[in-house]
């Protein structure tokens, strides 16, 4: 790898290019699955590649290859400098980077069990446990169970002297129930909907899920569902359960804080954001027990949005996002925390926050959510439900969906339960809530304590033109909103 | 780009090392680049290139697929190992099918050199001439113009061989007024079929016209939806037009295929060889893409299949698999919605209060057997009157049911090429439609 890295940036030409990095990545996955008691899929996969980006005259050029030979790396290097001058072409102003310290360091995520050192064959028997688990309870037309696992190897060496080597471990583990039934379809999902729960762990956090000890219980709730009420349209005290809570945050707090979407530049595709730069410290964004992080570093916990180092060599940091409610910091590269500094110093910060990432090899570093959390609050969820004389409580996302500048948001939940006087009294399906951000987060009134929190991962973000998925992780326990608009989703 | 004949050869040193008793390859990648431009600049410059070849090993009834984007003998071994590790730690399925022999496939011209040739200066050219068009305006521009080549070939030991080639080019712009903005995309495999320019005024014209939006109350409204917005909404469904999907329960079509689900006026071909469609005429088994009536009149014709899911429905089959294994099994994608004559000036002019839609965005499935969509507006959502565009209006949100959108088509244009951000591009005309729930407005 360093031969490789060494080599391209050996190959430019320093009295041309002002800046430039490169990324090796060396890849392995692992995709085990299968549905109503037979193997789904089964694959192995691996990739090693080169990316290099490069600042000519103030402007960005990136390119990579696969093709390591020495002939194409010359000719990846070459490429990347021709695109720089190309974008000259429509050049404004030039690009500058926020000042950074060089980083020499080898990094390698904590790991108890490889999941790459068990077997397809007890992979696939704990899937298949889970299946017949929930294919024994009538009425289930559907079973679906997976595993992935991911080990990524990469070296970030740039013209400022910083040589930084990562390795992270990723494990995703979950279980589906479907039921068809009267022209009604219901699911629901374990530990997670989308493929479960991700973190940056090993095969521990398979056993810690038991999908099979939870297979049953999924089942027969998804089947439940059926008979269920439908949820009530109207204003409604809204209790969510963490993992709905995790992609709430994602939505309508991660997304908006993007330094470069509020800066326009994702204008043509996943949108700008409401959070122009005059509300920073000076948006009451939600109630004063809202406190929300973007957390990088590993004492926040095994995110997905975990590392030493972002993609362009800063290191990983804690920043404020949201503080007794203020709106206080953004998501930060080097180039937009330069442009801001410039713009209004003061406003932000002139180091980068350190959120640059980059899917793979071959795609360009964006600004990407962290471990965007809410941090924890103090009540246990047995009494926040008892405090509440009349309410919704939902669980596991089952829809998302919320406009290009974040502001107003719908999601879909798999199952509720109504509350009255405290007491958890009937089941509800197809239960659904939208509202307005800063509306929603200001009517929070409760938050559960750090034994609810659960950081979970997200491993589908999708941002940025070529696309990219990125996997993000995000912090939160079960909390309490008051007058939610409830079940517009199915109103008619 | 990777060639048959070095498909033959990487295919040939593989076979050396497999003891399967079927092999098959699996070879694709090509060059992709991308010039992205915001704040009337370019600020995103990329281009990649790259190759992976995925081997399937079948012992028995068992089977897995491992996959390298490394070339030399090392890594064919390697990922042979591998496959062949996978596979004969499976359980057996007694479905899975031996792997289909030689077949014939119906030629489809995709590739044009403009497009595999294109620099970045000509690439930035673009980007600056629509640039430039937004600045005559008084407006931002914001958005992409992008080239490349892909190939894919399949081979196995049975002596199936399949190779394609294609291009592809695509230009998509977001002008931003100071209240407003809009927006117009093409996709195509010739890049010389973009005007940029074109697409640029068309843009700079829609935020224009939409400044100062006003709010109304959301409501249900007869509603007029461009291409874009009717390939967003309808792409949706056809993940269900599978044999697989009615197997498994999962899909709106269960017990539904046979019946008059939409209006007379919907028809819907899945037709991988219609002039305005890209892509390879075989699926990911290597079998040849047919051509499917999905519906005909408003009735749920015909699915597509997989060799599986054919042979445990009992009908032919249609060449719609994905690579093996997979779960879902297929889906057609080479979408084809017949249309009418009218123009969206006309379906303007024949409405006395509706809601005109430039484009949709974050559709999300609420209820996948009412098949009921949320996501909202942007980019130019206008107010209709008295046959006229009044003014540009707040964004919505909408909850509407395909079933039920799909029974509400008044007025159709032409079928044209059209892309979006949802779904795949598709040949899909605009439409009028009789009633379209929009359930909450938002800021802007």
């Amino acid at each position: 790898m360093h031969d490789f890295a060494e080599r391209v940036l050996s190959l430019l030409d320093r009295r041309e290019v002002g800046y430039a990095d490169v990324r090796v990545i060396e890849s392995r996955d692992r995709t085990i699955s299968t549905k109503n008691g037979k193997m789904g899929t089964a694959a192995s996969d691996e990739s090693l590649g080169l990316g290099v980006r490069v600042l000519v005259n103030g402007c960005w050029g990136f390119a990579s290859t696969d093709d390591l030979s020495r002939d194409s790396l010359a000719a990846v290097a070459k490429r990347a400098v021709e695109i720089a001058r190309a974008s000259a072409r429509a050049k404004k102003e030039d690009i500058v980077l926020a000042d950074e310290p060089a980083a020499n360091v080898n990094w390698i995520s904590p790991c108890q069990i490889d999941p790459f050192s068990t077997s397809i064959e007890a992979n696939l028997d704990l899937l298949l446990r889970a299946d017949a688990e929930m294919r024994a309870v009538q009425g289930i037309t559907l079973a679906e169970a997976s595993l992935n696992f991911r080990r990524a190897r990469q070296l970030f060496m740039s013209t400022e002297g910083s040589v930084i080597e990562q390795t992270r471990v990723i494990t995703g583990v979950g279980i589906e129930a479907h039921c068809y039934a009267d022209g009604d379809i219901q699911s629901r999902s374990y530990p997670n909907s989308f493929r479960g729960q991700y973190q940056l762990r090993g095969y521990e956090l398979v056993g810690e899920m038991d999908i099979v000890g939870n297979a049953r219980r999924i089942a027969e709730e998804a089947v439940a569902l059926h008979k269920a009420d439908q949820c009530p349209q109207g204003k409604r005290t809204l209790i969510l359960d963490s993992s709905q809570l995790g992609l709430q945050i994602h939505e309508s707090i991660g997304h908006p804080i993007e330094l470069d979407r509020v800066l326009g530049m994702e204008a043509n595709y996943a949108g700008t954001s409401f959070l122009t730069l005059d509300k920073l410290n000076n948006l009451k964004y939600g109630s004063e027990i809202v406190n929300v992080v973007a957390d990088a570093r590993l004492e926040h916990g095994p995110g997905l949005g975990t590392f030493a180092y972002d993609d362009e060599g800063v290191a990983a940091q804690c920043t404020d996002i949201i503080k007794d409610g203020q709106f206080r910091g953004y998501l930060t590269s080097r180039e937009t925390a330069a442009m801001v500094g410039a713009k209004n110093s003061g406003v932000a910060s002139l180091r980068s926050g350190g959120t640059m990432r980059a899917e793979g090899w071959n795609r360009i570093p964006m600004i990407r959510m962290t471990n965007i959390s809410l941090l924890p609050g103090t009540w246990k969820l047995d009494d926040l439900i008892a405090d509440t004389d009349d309410g919704i409580y939902m669980e596991t996302n089952r829809s998302w969906s919320i406009d290009d500048r974040r502001y107003n948001f719908q999601f879909g939940c798999e199952l509720g339960w109504e509350i009255k006087g405290g007491k958890k009294v009937r089941m509800l399906k197809n239960p659904s809530y939208s509202g307005i951000t800063t509306e929603f987060w200001n009517s929070c009134d409760a938050i559960c304590n750090k034994d609810h929190w659960t950081l979970w991962g997200t491993p589908n973000c999708g941002k940025g033109q070529p696309s990219q998925t990125m996997g993000t992780g995000h912090g939160a326990a079960p909390a309490r909103f008051r007058n939610v608009n409830v079940g517009v989703a199915y109103g008619g | 780009m990777i060639d048959p004949q070095r498909c033959q050869e990487i295919f040939a040193e593989l076979l050396k090392y497999s003891q399967a008793d079927e092999t098959e390859l699996l070879i694709g990648g090509g060059t992709h680049s991308l010039t992205r431009f915001a704040n009337n600049t370019i600020h995103q410059n990329v281009a990649e290139e790259g190759y992976a070849l995925s081997v399937r090993c079948v012992f028995g009834q068992r089977t897995a697929r491992a996959t390298t984007n490394r070339f030399d003998v090392e890594s064919l071994k390697r990922v042979v190992a591998e496959a062949s590790t996978l596979a004969r730690q499976q359980q057996p399925d007694p479905e899975l099918l031996s792997m289909p022999g030689p077949q014939q496939y119906e030629p489809v011209h995709r590739y044009f050199v403009a497009t595999s040739q294109a620099s970045a200066d000509e690439r930035a050219q673009g980007a600056v001439s629509a640039i430039r068009i937004a600045e005559r305006n008084r407006q931002v521009a914001a958005g992409t113009l992008s080239t490349g080549e892909a190939m894919h070939a399949l081979l196995n030991s049975r002596g199936l061989t399949a190779y394609y080639r294609g291009t592809n080019a695509e230009f998509s712009f977001t002008a931003t007024a100071p209240s407003s903005t809009g927006w117009a995309k093409q996709s195509t495999p010739d890049l010389r079929d973009i005007n940029p320019g074109e697409l640029a005024e068309e843009a700079c014209r829609i935020a224009a016209r939409s400044a100062e939006p006003r709010e109304i109350p959301p409501g249900r409204y007869v509603t007029i939806l461009s291409p874009a917005a009717v390939l967003d909404l309808v792409g949706f469904m056809f993940c269900d037009f599978s044999g697989q999907a009615l197997r498994d329960q999962r899909g709106f079509l269960t017990g539904r295929v046979g019946e008059k689900l939409f209006g007379e006026n919907i028809s819907i071909t899945d037709d991988a060889y219609h002039a305005l469609q890209t892509g390879a005429p075989f699926d990911g088994e290597g079998i040849p893409r047919q051509r499917l009536n999905l519906v005909e009149k408003g009735v749920v014709k015909e699915l597509a299949y997989s060799r599986q899911s054919a042979k445990h429905a009992g009908v032919a089959l249609t060449g719609h698999g994905f690579s093996l294994p997979n779960e879902m099994g297929e889906f057609p994608m080479n979408i084809v919605i017949a249309g009418s004559t009218h123009s969206i000036d006309e379906m303007i002019a024949s409405t006395e209060r509706g809601i005109l839609v430039t484009r949709l965005w974050y559709i999300r499935e609420v209820d996948p057997y009412k098949k009921i969509l949320t996501g909202m507006t942007r980019d130019g959502t206008f107010l209709v009157e008295n046959g006229k565009v009044q003014h540009g209006i707040r964004n919505f949100r909408f909850n509407e049911s395909l079933v039920d959108l799909l029974n509400a088509v008044e007025m159709m244009s032409k079928p044209e090429r059209s892309s979006g951000e949802e779904s795949f591009p598709m040949v899909v005309p605009a439409m009028k439609v009789s009633s379209f729930h929009f359930t909450e407005a938002t800021k802007f």
